[in-house]
């Protein structure tokens, strides 16, 4: 195996280790729930990705074939990481009453949609009233 | 040079793991947990792909693509039950 190829290797798989170590650190030692959401979602994910890039270097340098199974699980990790840091966000927002009293009002009459009740239900009291 | 870049992202996964567990335990709301849970099937992927690379053998990439589409769909389904009671409308 080439030098170069071996060097650049052995290079990104610890770089991808050290973020995933770094992701998980702030998720382990931050304060805040919103401020714990930074780690695993952006420095986890570059670990994963590096690691994975890594893996298809590895595959092109030792077998001659590109593999497409790393790059799919690249792509899935970058789409849906955003999604779980939003879901999990707006489920914070929804539990915390402290972090309720820190939302921007809305400036028309109608609140946060994510207080409201779910749009198929009938049920008056439905919708969120804990204090 | 390959291999002991290998054996420094596994020391360097397993701690990583071991801070998501602190957070499983100590993670003062629910979501601290799920959210850790996440983190520990990120981890778990990473850790697949480097045992992949380092024992030379590439069927153990689907186990990871299977770990990434369960473990996104966990988290989702548990915070959509946080955020309206059922998992499904």
């Amino acid at each position: 195996m080439p030098i170069v190829a071996e060097f650049l290797i052995a290079a990104l798989i610890v770089v991808g280790a050290f973020f995933l170590l770094v992701g998980s650190f702030a998720l382990a030692k931050l304060p805040d729930m919103m401020r714990r959401l930074h780690g695993p979602t952006k420095a986890t994910t570059l670990g994963v990705g590096s690691v994975l890039i890594a893996s298809i270097a590895y595959a092109a340098v030792v077998r001659g074939s590109l593999s497409m199974h790393e790059l799919l699980i690249t792509l899935f990790l970058f789409l849906t990481a955003p999604v779980t840091a939003f879901m999990v966000a707006k489920a914070h927002i929804l539990r915390d009453a402290r972090e309720r009293a820190k939302l921007p009002p809305t400036g028309s009459e109608k609140g946060w949609a994510t207080l409201d009740p779910s749009p198929g239900s009938t049920d008056e009291l439905a919708g969120f009233e804990r204090k | 040079m390959i291999t002991l870049a290998c054996q420094i992202a596994l020391v360097a996964i397993g701690l990583s793991v071991v801070f998501n567990v602190y957070r499983i335990v100590a993670g003062p709301d629910v979501l601290d947990r799920i959210l850790a849970l996440d983190t520990m099937v990120i981890n778990a992927i990473a850790l697949i792909v480097v045992i992949a690379m380092l024992f030379e053998a590439p069927t153990y990439f689907e186990a990871a693509l299977l770990f990434a589409m369960v473990g996104f769909l966990t988290t989702v389904s548990f915070c959509k039950y946080l955020l309206r009671g059922n998992v499904i409308e």
